[in-house]
């Protein structure tokens, strides 16, 4: 390291020289960019290029670059507008078909009840009419029974009678008349 | 100092004056040829959906577009072309510079002058033919109490005209100052004995990488002053 460092102390004097060569050549006129017959060729190649860097950039490729980015800036805006609209129409017939499907389940509804009603009406005809035509039986069999009823009642009255008549017969050897029972029944009905 | 030595490659003259055509004029020619070549050559395509090199031509576009816009406004691209050509010349010459060899253009005070004198004359005239005399107001801030108008005036009047030399003076100095450390450090890499040349080896590559981003910064700053300005000139804000 000691070394070393004498080795960069004894070079030192070397390095101020070349550093002030580095900064120092051109001895004669100081710093080349104050080397003033040298401004006139310097002045008129920037001139020069400079504006026709200006022409070419403003004329030729300037606008080419602007025309693709104004392009596809547009491109974009169309794309984005288009699908905009194909956004609204999806929404539209998303509306359709949900009103579509709101309108048919409430027809389906509205059917399901008709039937159900009409389907309940002709079943409370059909019951009524079944009704009736029991009932009407019955008040026929009601009144066929009476019938009987009285009828057999009227024959028991009548051979009791003629039951009477025979046994007064057979025990008093009495002919009563049919006619004297019936009034004498008659008269224990009472 | 060699490095920044006009030498005349093809010596012309016209109406008495020198016009030699210099290793100068030939960087500018290069930078010229290069910078239309690589614009019109990259948007040969005209995809919408650029190629690679199509869309480094289009990022530099927006790119100093977006500097005219966010200084001078919508209005203000009307002045884009012109920004557009400062910033690419002098990027391309800043950049040509570091090639090991090459000539500097832009390390030469009578071209930044040259430039920053045009930048200058250009937006003081579209003051003038803007606001006419209403252009003198700019040396008048708003707001400022009337006492400190005779002390306030001359200094916005000097920095004013002070303008185009701070412009120039500064893309210039950088230029030189970066090639001149690179080339003092390089120098200590001969005259140091063994492995001490590593330290100003490494010490001019890590500034080779820093003298790249001044290259691009410098055109970048000359740019952005150049808008603001023009936006003096155009809207007279301050």
């Amino acid at each position: 390291m000691i070394a070393a460092m004498t080795v960069l102390a004894a070079e030192l004097p070397g390095i101020a020289t070349d550093v002030a060569e580095a900064l120092d050549e051109h001895k004669s006129g100081g710093l080349p960019q104050l080397n003033q017959p040298d401004f006139a060729p310097q002045l008129f190649w920037l001139a020069l290029t400079f504006v026709l860097l200006y022409v070419i950039m403003k004329r030729v490729a300037l606008p080419r670059i602007g025309e693709v980015i104004e392009e596809r800036k547009d491109r974009i805006q169309r794309d984005l507008a288009a699908a905009e609209r194909l956004k609204g129409e999806t929404e539209k017939a998303l509306q359709a078909y949900e009103k579509a499907l709101a309108d048919a389940r409430s027809n389906a509804t509205s059917i399901a009840r008709q039937t159900r009603d009409s389907l309940n009406a002709e079943v409370d005809k059909e019951r009524k009419a079944i009704e009736d035509q029991l009932a009407k039986k019955l008040s026929d069999a009601e009144a066929s029974i009476t019938a009987t009823k009285d009828k057999a009642l009227a024959s028991v009255k009548d051979i009791a009678g003629d039951t009477v008549v025979s046994i007064v017969s057979a025990l008093t050897n009495l002919s009563v008349s049919k006619d004297e029972v019936n009034s004498a029944l008659a008269a224990s009905e009472k | 100092m060699a490095q920044f030595e006009i030498k005349r490659l093809v010596p012309l003259e016209l109406f008495g004056y020198d016009i030699s055509f210099t290793n100068a004029s030939l960087f500018m020619v290069l930078a010229l040829v290069l910078i239309s070549g690589f614009l019109i050559f990259a948007m040969t395509g005209r995809s919408l959906v650029p190629s690679r090199i199509q869309s480094i031509a289009e990022s530099v576009y927006e790119f100093v577009a977006g500097i005219v816009r966010e200084n001078l406004g919508e209005e203000g691209m009307r002045y884009f072309p012109w920004v557009f050509s400062i910033f690419i010349f002098i990027l391309t010459l800043n950049m040509l510079g570091m090639i090991p060899g090459s000539f500097t253009v832009t390390s030469h005070i009578i071209v930044t002058f040259a430039l920053a004198a045009m930048v200058w004359i250009v937006a003081t005239g579209i003051g003038f033919a803007r606001h006419g005399l209403g252009y003198l107001k700019l040396f008048v801030p708003h707001g400022v109490p009337i006492w400190l108008m005779p002390l306030i005036v001359p200094i916005e009047i000097v920095s004013y005209l002070i303008r185009p030399i701070s412009l120039s003076v500064r893309l210039f100095a950088n230029m030189m100052a970066g090639h001149t450390m690179l080339k003092v450090f390089a120098s200590f890499a001969v005259s140091l004995p063994f492995v001490a040349k590593a330290f100003p080896v490494l010490f001019t590559a890590a500034f080779t990488g820093l003298e790249f981003l001044v290259a691009f910064l410098q055109a970048f700053i000359f740019t952005v002053l150049t808008c603001i300005y023009l936006n003096d000139a155009v809207n007279m804000h301050h």
